[in-house]
């Protein structure tokens, strides 16, 4: 991954271009704030419905450390995770797709001395601010309610961060494979279905055995266990397979999303 | 500066799949040229024009751009090209302005460069009252002359434009002209490809002549017409379906076209006369100075524009 990094020469002032272009279209009009916004707001409510309103007949969850928490305590940090996802996924499916297949726009910018490569940099950075701007407002809402403390909320952002750049990266890359719209849909469905088993609302050990193998390997799940590790600061070198799991993964979709826009534009 | 050319081919070639767009050409376009493509739909100029762009790669043969190879230094070779590709893609999510500046930025232009130098191009263009607007409420050949002010963002030393006036009126072509005239005046290389032969008479100096990938002729547009045609063509009509390509032997040479009879001749009314005499009398009859469309017509059997 390094030496693909340095055989493509990356130039910072290129990437930040890529990243200004995305600066000036959101002056372009209010409906991408309005966008922007309910993107924000979907995992509150489900903290708010779910974490706080369910938790009121759950009750207090017992942790495989035995340590004991409020429910809105474990639900938070994977909505926290969700809102990572989320940011990072809108900005590189849609209107990554947008970008590529419609408007032209990577087709404008090849014709410049920007290399493929440079795009999907400059593209990931861009959906990283967009899941930066929704962690951190998420973490200052986890701080106002309670569910952590100052301290844990600021290590457990850089986990964020992290888990955009996982989901951003396989965001452009399922993007340019996408054939149309309605390829979205079937995103969409498993976005969802990432987020209501991936330990979000119950601890995996809780699911069927061999339920439990399959969401291991789904990403949400890391992402979920390492935030949360992190968020209520349950250490252990599990965070690590973690970490290591969204690291390969953002890499590994950054580098096929950048052949795919060689492969498909430059012909 | 060395006698170096800007676009060295030797045997270049595209292929998609096993259909063959581009099928071995030779091309040398020397500094400060005015060069054009001619061809019919489908001949190759856009795949040519994209490989001279360096946004796509040769299949085969040898290729060197500014004398570098593009797929070792594409971006390099890029930084001093200004391309307009044949369909303009122009930012919708911008406004007139920002689309040239944000396009400089990829060229490494700072922030103030950038603002300058779209100034600069939008009185180019003709486009400062509308510099703040939105790129699709405009014309087409306001959006044209953006995507030709955009591809001079960064002076480039080659600028290569794909048909730039195809689907604008008259009078929005005369302007694009003009404009790319200056261009040329300012010693800029120009590559252009296009259906239009008056268009290929004013703005270039040499062209070559493509179809079905291949190159089928090469000159300056008077040598191609002195080669390749006549000094005069007359255009004749009948009213009657009657097939009148037999009574005019041996006058010139003759096209028989479907809705016309075109006669070559060294002098246009001398050869009316004679179709007179022979007691012929056409519908209509146009003596005209030999066009590139008639060597066109004369190379591939087709007429350019279809
Ligand atoms: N990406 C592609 N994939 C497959 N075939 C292609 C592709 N691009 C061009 N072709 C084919 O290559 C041939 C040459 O196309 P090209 O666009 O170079 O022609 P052109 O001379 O520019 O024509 P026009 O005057 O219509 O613009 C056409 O038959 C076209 O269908
Ligand atoms: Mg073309």
């Amino acid at each position: 991954m390094v030496t693909t990094m340095l055989a493509a020469r990356i130039s910072p002032s290129r990437v930040g271009a890529v990243i200004n272009r995305n600066v000036g279209a959101l002056r372009s009009g209010p409906s991408y704030w309005l966008v922007l916004v309910s993107g924000f707001f979907e995992p509150v409510l489900y903290l708010l419905s779910i974490g706080v309103g369910v938790g009121a007949l759950v009750g207090e969850l017992r942790l495989p450390s035995g340590r004991v928490v409020e429910y809105a305590e474990f639900v938070a940090p994977a909505m926290l995770a969700v809102s990572a996802m989320s940011g990072a996924l809108a900005e590189t499916t849609f209107n990554f797709f947008f970008k590529m297949k419609y408007s032209k726009t990577f087709e404008a910018v090849l014709a410049t001395p920007v290399k493929p490569f440079e795009i999907a940099v400059g593209e990931l950075a861009w959906a990283l601010v967009r899941s930066s701007v929704y962690t951190g407002a998420f973490l200052v809402v986890m701080v106002a309610l309670g569910l952590t403390s100052p301290g844990w909320a600021l290590a457990a952002f850089p986990a964020t961060l992290l888990v955009g750049v996982a989901f951003g990266g396989v965001g452009m890359a399922i993007s340019t494979l996408m054939r149309g719209w309605q390829d979205f849909d079937m995103l969409t469905t498993g976005q969802f279905a990432l987020f209501l088993f991936s330990g979000t609302f119950s601890p995996v050990q809780d699911y069927p055995a061999a339920f439990e193998v399959v969401v291991a390997v789904t990403p949400l799940f890391h992402a979920v266990e390492l935030v949360r590790g992190l968020a209520i600061g349950e250490l252990g070198w599990g965070l690590l397979g973690h970490a290591a799991y969204l690291v390969v993964m953002g890499a590994a979709g950054l580098a096929f999303a950048a052949r795919r826009i060689q492969r498909t534009l430059c012909v | 500066m060395s006698e170096q050319p800007l676009i060295y081919a030797r045997g270049l070639v595209k292929r998609f799949g096993d259909f063959t767009a581009v099928d071995g050409i030779d091309l040398e376009v020397a500094p400060g040229e005015a060069f054009g493509f001619l061809g019919p739909n489908g001949a190759g100029k856009s795949s040519t024009m994209r490989m001279i762009s360096c946004v796509s790669l040769p299949t085969g043969g040898e290729l060197r751009i500014l004398g570098l190879d593009p797929a070792r230094d594409g971006s390099r070779i890029r930084a001093r090209l200004g391309v307009c590709p044949q369909l303009d893609n122009l930012d919708p999510d911008l406004s007139v302005r920002e689309n040239l500046t944000t396009y400089a930025r990829y060229f490494g232009l700072s922030k103030a460069q950038a603002r300058s130098r779209a100034d600069e191009l939008l009185d180019f263009a003709q486009l400062q009252e509308k510099a703040s607007s939105a790129v699709e409420p405009l014309s087409g050949g306001m959006k044209r002359r953006l995507t030709i002010a955009r591809a001079l963002v960064n002076d480039p030393d080659l600028v290569l434009l794909d048909e730039p006036t195809t689907g604008l009126d008259p009078q929005a072509r005369h302007l694009l002209w003009e404009r790319l005239f200056r261009l040329k005046q300012r010693g800029t290389t120009l590559v252009l490809t296009t259906h239009y032969m008056d268009e290929a008479e004013q703005l270039c100096d040499r062209l070559v002549v493509m179809d079905g990938g291949r190159i089928v002729a090469e000159g300056s547009p008077r040598s191609l017409i002195e080669t390749y045609s006549t000094p005069e063509v007359v255009e004749l009509r009948f009213a009657d379906g009657v097939d009148y390509a037999g009574k005019l032997e041996g006058i010139g040479r003759i096209d028989p076209l479907p809705d016309r009879i075109l006669l070559y001749a060294d002098d246009g009314d001398a050869a009316v006369a004679e179709v007179h005499r022979r007691g012929l009398t056409p519908s209509s009859v146009l003596v005209r100075r030999s066009s590139l469309e008639d060597v066109f017509l004369q190379l591939t059997g087709r007429t350019l524009v279809d």
